[in-house]
Parts: C-alpha cells; structure tokens; sequence
C-alpha cells in the first residue's frame, strides 16, 4: 500500500475500524509519519468526546469486584510502551501471530536502526538483571510447568523447541545440534509483540544444543524469532529471521 | 435547565487523572479506586453504546479496568491524555468482541444496521453527561448523511471500514474518506485539540 492511501487511514484508525493485517500496515506507516501522528491523535481525543457521551451508571457490586480483581494481577514492568499501543486483546493478538512477526522482522532488518524500531528497554541493566536469574531452576521450571506449550522449528540444521507457561508468564527456547553461527556473529532471541521486536536475549554461540531461558517475560507476545546479528547482540533485527514461531495458545 | 455549567470543549474529567494513574503504576490500590470513580461508567458506556448486551458489557468493562491496572506503568502521559488512554482501550476491547465469532452473525442484516442510531438509553443525573450528550448529537448532525452513516457503524457497531462500504453499498475508498471528513468536521464542532 501507498503512503497516501495509508494517511487516509487516520479516521478508520482512530475508530478501530481497520483489520489487524491494515493496522499493523498502518502503524509501521504512523511511527514515521508527524503529520498522520497529529492527526491520529485529534481524533482520537474525538472518539474519546463520543465516548464520554456514553458513560452510564455502574452497579456497586462491580467496583468491588474489580477492586477486588487487581488485587490478585500483577503489573506490568515499565518501559516498554510502545509495545502497548498495538497489543490486541485476547485471541485479536494471537491472531496477528506469525504474520506480523515475520512482518515485522523483515521490515526491522530493511530499516535498520531507524527510529520506526524504538528500542526502549535500559538495555545493560535488563541483560544483568537476566543474566542473574537465568538458572538452570528458572528453565527447569518453566519446562516442568503445569501449564508449559510447546512448538517446534527447524533452526539453523538442527531442531528448535519453543515452550511457554503462561503461568510464569516465561519462555524457554530449546535447540538441538544447530549449526554455529557465521564468525563474530550471535544467535539471538526475539518477542514479537503486535508488530515491535523486543530482545529476548543472545543464545551462547559455542555450543550447538542449549535451553535458553528467554530474557524477560513473554507478557502477551504473539511469538518469537531468532536472528542472526553481530556479536554483542543488537537492539533491533538486523538481519531476516532464521526461525519464526507462534507463542502456542 | 440553567444549571451555571460551563460547556467546554474539554471531557469532562478529573483533573488529576494523569498524576492518579502515575500513583496506580507504583501500584497504589487506593489511586486505582480513584480512578475506577473517575472512569468506570464511562468505560462501562463505551461497552454498552457498542455491545448492547448488559452482561457483556459488563465483563468487558471489568476486563477493560483491569487492564488500566496491569499496564498503568506502560502508559506515556506524551501519546494522549489518560483518560483518552483508558477509553481507546475500552472501545478497542468493544469492538475485539463484537466482531468475535458468535457475534458477527447477528451484524449481517444491513436493515437493522441502518436502522441503528448510538443508544443514550440510561437515564442519567450527571449534568456532565448530558451536556456531553448533547454537544455529540449536535455535532453528529453537522456530519453529511454518508459521513454520519460510516462514523456511526464504525464506532457503535465496530464495523471495519470494509464492513461499512459493504453495508452502505459504497467503494471503500469512498468510505475511507468519509470517515476522515466526518472525524474532522466532528472534531471541530467538538473544539477537540490534542
């Protein structure tokens, strides 16, 4: 799709009348785009007036329930954000699912390190606070979880397994006999969340079968990716996925 | 009714909705409750006006509060106000539902999408709302026919914009402007800035 047909995308974008396929399109067009961004915004703060207009009296056995209802549901950690303003609900995200991840992979490694990929992780205190807890436990734990799932891939020549408990909110990438990566180069992990990439760490480059406990909590991604970047890991793809896999439902 | 009620342009909501929600991210309850007054019926409005169904509104509106809570941390005060954040999640959350499954059934008869017209069907005492109310439908009737028709399915019945075209027997592309056109003149008539 043309840029102009995407600008005239605004009024249908700020009343969620777009498919997922056109409002990933859309948002990639809008991260570089002032003038669709003001917009966007305009109309939303519209919708939101519609909105207000709406608002009806609430029963009081609601308010308790939610009140009682957060109190069992743990918050988010910050940063991050830009992740939120595509999450979809529900099935809505798992829908997105393979599609936007390779999406998005492939549109992160065309633009590089431009600022359509915002990277707002502090990233040196994640990777030590990571590095910390990444204990054979924690990959034990999410591999023995009640509620793990799993999925293959073929990775690089050998055999990669995704497992995800949604009851940690973790996942653990297993591979088997995979090839080593090209010199000075490092696989490395990836949670796709609603069209952004977000690190989920770098695999140990010497050995060739490995479970590696994704860095950071899955929190609603729709799946992962492994790329191959320079040693070191980068901030964003640069480079088209060896692996794409849907986080199992 | 001469209640002395200043018609703004602005929503009509606590002012300190911003700082509250920044109190709710280092996970404050009390401020969580704070701003469950602020905008639980509001959010629950937003449920009813597109899913109609009480009960299903109702878990929506729940889920929807929820979620204010478990990603408060996340939202950036310089993408929109708060309470803007909280009702795009509310009316993004509607329509998810609406166009689920068992629910896209009964959106198919193009007579009673024509016929549907935004339900202000509870009666209300906040003098705020109903001046809110009132500003809306003014503003709806500014809209030429085809713009009010495609702003209106969108929004209170989560139609995509393909959805709409189909529904209007209109070219998409020409649906696609109309509800430009029609947010913008909406928007003005509003005095919406952002």
């Amino acid at each position: 799709m043309i840029a102009t047909d995407l600008h005239a995308l605004t009024g249908a974008y700020a009343l969620h009348a777009l498919h997922d396929d056109e409002r990933a399109a859309f948002e990639h067009h809008l991260a570089s785009c002032d003038a669709c961004g003001q917009e966007v915004a305009e109309f939303t703060a519209t919708v939101g007036r519609l909105a207000l207009a709406s608002t009806v009296r609430t029963r009081p056995a609601m308010r308790e329930q939610v009140l009682e209802r957060i109190t069992m549901v743990r918050q988010v950690p910050p940063g991050a954000a830009v992740l939120e303003r595509v999450r979809r609900g529900g099935r809505g995200g798992r829908a997105l699912g393979r599609w936007a991840l390779a999406a998005c992979v492939a549109a992160a490694a065309a633009f590089g390190g431009t600022a359509v990929w915002q990277y707002e992780r502090a990233q040196g205190a994640v990777d030590r606070a990571a590095q910390a807890e990444r204990h054979a436990e924690d990959v034990a734990g999410v591999l023995a979880a009640p509620d793990a799932r799993s999925r293959s891939v073929k990775v690089a020549g050998g055999a990669g397994t995704l497992v995800v408990s949604a009851s940690r909110d973790r996942a653990v990438f297993a591979v088997s006999r995979m090839a080593p990566p090209p010199g000075g180069k490092v696989y490395q992990l990836w949670f796709a969340d609603g069209g952004k990439m977000r690190s989920a760490g770098l695999m140990d480059p010497g050995r060739s079968s490995q479970a590696v406990l994704m860095q950071g909590a899955v929190d609603g991604a729709s799946g992962i990716g492994v790329t191959v970047e320079p040693a070191g890991g980068s901030k964003q793809p640069t480079s088209a996925p060896i692996a794409l896999l849907s986080v199992p439902a | 009714m001469k209640e002395p009620v200043r018609i703004g342009a602005r929503p009509s909501v606590k002012p300190d909705l911003q700082r509250l929600l920044h109190e709710v991210a280092l996970g404050d309850q009390e401020a969580f409750a704070a701003v469950y007054d602020a905008v639980a019926g509001s959010v629950l409005g937003v449920a009813r006006a597109v899913l109609r169904d009480q009960a299903q509104s109702e878990e929506v509106a729940q889920d929807v509060l929820v979620e204010v809570w478990r990603t408060a941390p996340r939202y950036r005060p310089e993408r929109g106000t708060a309470i803007n954040w909280i009702l795009t999640l509310a009316h993004r959350r509607a329509v998810d539902r609406v166009r689920s499954v068992e629910a896209a059934a009964a959106r198919d008869t193009k007579a009673a999408l024509l016929d549907h017209q935004p339900a202000y069907d509870q009666v209300t005492e906040e003098v705020e709302t109903r001046l809110e109310q009132e500003q809306v439908r003014r503003c709806l009737r500014t809209l030429t026919e085809l713009q009010r028709q495609s702003v209106t399915l969108a929004y209170y019945r989560g139609l995509t914009y393909r959805e709409v075209a189909e529904a209007l027997a209109l070219p998409v592309g020409t649906v696609k402007t109309r509800l430009r056109d029609g947010l913008i003149r909406l928007r003005d008539c509003l005095g919406v800035t952002a």
